[in-house]
């Protein structure tokens, strides 16, 4: 414990603590708990019942009131802790409420009513999770469908993206080509054409090939990334060209080259742009809010954002929902950010 | 050892179908290749790419010009008439230049004027708060990569989600108010208050960016020789001046593409305000790419012709930005070669 505190604790120099260790520290906290502090406490929340969302202050632990029937009584009565006369407290099962006056009775004994001041009696609640937040929007609302669009953009997106790219890729950086320059240039200034500048001629476009209201249309305008290209490029440029001469001598087709040497030879780079890749289009909201305007073909985002909108807002589905969408993100962060950091760092782009 | 085989039985079991796909594609490709020659078949790769690019980014950006200078509600080209400059006359018409709210278009300059202000305000707080961190992070830090991924984790969250995120932490019964309770302050309702949405905008968008920028700053200082460091210290300098003479000049080409690209961000914010505020309450946090997607897409009286000019301007925007940026990343390579 002491080797452990005294390393994670490391100071600089070994010296006193200086005041720019006090900050570090007080930074590197407050950043933990304000970094993952939100998405932890929607967590929490998703699995309480619309009752225990709607307390104030709210308890960090979902938790519900304890039931029991009782013999004798229809239906389940509510359990209390009540403080008896003689200070001892036992628990007794509300039958009903008068004014300030409890009728209660003990579950053991159902035959005696004991009163009970209101004061002196306080909800027996247990830790309990709500899982019907998560069932009921996949059972009897379209949640299943959206998440399942979801997906197929997803997985779609990033298949055509890494063919098309990698594709790409190979011709800019393995042959020589009168304009090859400029088709670069093209791909590269297109990185400062963001969608909200081309959203109404994009929509256009997309409604005259017969694509609005359809998940191809969601996909199509994403999946030529310019940074796709760069990434696969700067990468296939490191490949030596012998290994592609060598392959030629053996009469090797060009396609063959492309799928047998270079991709296999790429796999790193694209490991990392399949990731961005699948991040990018699982995020992807303000294009397929557009194209996207009937119910059953929704994606999570755009389900979610209209669900939330409504007058009259189910929190407890829309919490669950969210954690649901939350989820490839969450799990790509714990296993591939190290991908990602690495990719940002080298390229400068996301 | 028999679970590895079986695993690679089983990949190339799944693989089998692509190779044999590959193997069909391959056919009349080689045909081609015997009519165009290894030169040409570099064409043939680049097209797919260049027919989706040309398609569905070039074309737009194109006909987004048409599309600005014609007027009605249709979509289709055909349908829409010709009417000049009308559209961005009509943006640019007000009774009193000094007051948006005399234009024609005053949710426009509205827009304008709350995307400018988030702008310049989120920008230079997230960039503060990116920098300090990076400082920190920096550092020789036990465990580093783990505090840097603490710092990532919310630029990988869907813009969605992290709206969502902070519409049930700001909302009345949310977690602010209770912390808030706690000292005492009573339960305030921050999403129907002006001057809160505002603010709430600018702060959710820092938490759910910083991380990014955090991470070229922090590659930008891991990359400053440590030696420099070193001959610092032994000479006793004071941490704020080695931060000014050493770090800081060291580290301002970074610092620059970090606060250009931030500002080219900013300018199309509007995913996670969309779901936090709806660009509410009022038109508070109305900024322009929700102003474009409203008058383009959403709203009864649309007219995407308007929408198109009031798109072209902000590209303009974009592009100067751009290529501020593209002129500094070539100035730092020059004085890299010297």
């Amino acid at each position: 414990m002491g080797v452990a505190s005294r390393f994670i604790l490391r100071r600089r120099g070994g010296k006193s603590w200086h005041w720019t260790d006090i900050v570090t520290w007080v930074w590197l906290i407050g950043g933990l708990i304000i970094m993952f502090g939100p998405a932890v406490w929607l967590a929490f929340s998703s699995f309480k019942t619309p009752a225990a969302l709607a307390e104030f202050p709210p308890s960090i632990l979902p938790y519900v009131t304890s039931q029991a029937t009782v013999q004798g009584y229809d239906k389940p009565l509510q359990l209390f802790d009540a403080k008896m006369p003689d200070g001892s407290t036992k628990v007794l099962a509300e039958v009903r409420r008068i004014g300030l006056v409890a009728q209660m009775v003990d579950p053991k004994t159902p035959g005696e009513i004991v009163r009970v001041n209101i004061n002196d009696r306080t909800p027996v609640r247990s830790v309990s999770f709500a899982t019907e937040n998560y069932t009921t929007p996949f059972t009897q609302f379209d949640f299943l469908r959206y998440l399942w669009n979801s997906v197929f953009v997803t997985v779609t997106a990033t298949l055509i993206t890494l063919i098309v790219n990698s594709m790409a890729a190979f011709a800019l950086s393995k042959y020589e080509f009168k304009g090859r320059s400029l088709a670069m240039l093209i791909i590269l200034a297109t990185l400062m054409v963001p969608l909200s500048v081309i959203m109404v001629p994009l929509y256009s476009i997309i409604s005259s090939l017969g694509l609005f209201n359809s998940l191809w249309g969601v996909i199509l305008p994403t999946v030529a990334t310019p940074t796709g290209v760069f990434i696969l490029r700067q990468y296939m440029l490191t490949i030596p060209d012998e290994l592609i001469d060598a392959a030629r001598m053996d009469k090797a087709s060009e396609w063959q080259i492309y799928w047998r040497i270079v991709l296999p030879l790429t796999a790193p780079a694209l490991a990392v742009l399949a990731i961005f890749s699948v991040v990018w289009r699982w995020n992807d909201f303000l294009w397929p809010l557009i194209v996207l305007s009937r119910r059953e073909l929704y994606t999570l985002q755009v389900g979610l954002s209209i669900y939330s909108g409504e007058l009259n807002v189910q929190w407890h589905f829309i919490l669950a929902m969210t954690v649901v969408t939350m989820i490839p993100v969450v799990l790509v962060f714990i296993f591939l950010q190290r991908f990602i950091t690495t990719g940002i760092a080298g390229t400068g782009l996301k | 050892m028999s679970t590895t085989s079986l695993t690679d039985r089983l990949g190339s079991l799944l693989m089998a179908p692509v190779h044999l796909l590959m193997r069909i594609i391959d056919i009349p490709l080689r045909a081609v290749q015997k009519t165009t020659g290894i030169g040409g078949m570099a064409a043939v790769f680049l097209a797919p790419n260049m027919l989706i690019f040309g398609i569905f980014v070039l074309l737009p950006l194109v006909i987004n010009f048409v599309y600005s200078m014609t007027g009605g509600t249709a979509f289709f080209l055909s349908e829409r008439q010709f009417v000049g400059t009308d559209q961005y006359a009509r943006l640019f018409q007000c009774a009193n230049y000094l007051d948006p709210m005399s234009c024609q278009e005053d949710a426009f300059w509205t827009a304008v004027g709350n995307t400018f202000w988030f702008v310049i305000l989120q920008v230079a707080l997230m960039i503060g708060v990116s920098l300090i961190t990076a400082l920190i992070l920096n550092r020789d830090l036990a465990a580093r990569s783990f505090w840097r991924a603490v710092f990532f984790f919310p630029v990988l969250l869907s813009p969605v989600v992290v709206g969502l995120i902070w519409k049930w932490i700001l909302q009345r019964q949310g977690l602010l108010n209770f912390g808030l309770y706690q000292f005492g302050i009573e339960p305030y309702t921050w999403l129907t208050d002006r001057n809160w949405t505002f603010i709430a905008t600018i702060g959710v968008s820092i938490w759910a960016h910083m991380g990014l920028y955090t991470l070229i700053l922090l590659a930008g200082l891991q990359a400053i020789p440590k030696d420099l460091y070193e001959a610092a210290e032994m000479d006793g300098t004071k941490p704020a001046r080695v931060f000014r003479r050493i770090t800081l000049p060291l580290l301002m080409p970074n610092l620059l593409v970090v606060v250009v690209l931030a500002l080219i961000k900013a300018v199309q914010i509007f995913d996670e305000v969309f779901v936090l505020t709806g660009g509410g309450p009022g038109t508070s946090t109305l900024y322009l790419t929700q102003y474009i997607y409203e008058t383009g897409f959403a709203s009864a009286l649309r007219n995407p012709g308007l929408a198109a000019a009031a798109s072209i301007l902000m590209g303009l925007v974009l592009v100067v930005l751009t290529l501020v940026q593209l002129g500094i990343g070539q100035r730092s390579e020059k004085k890299g070669k010297r």
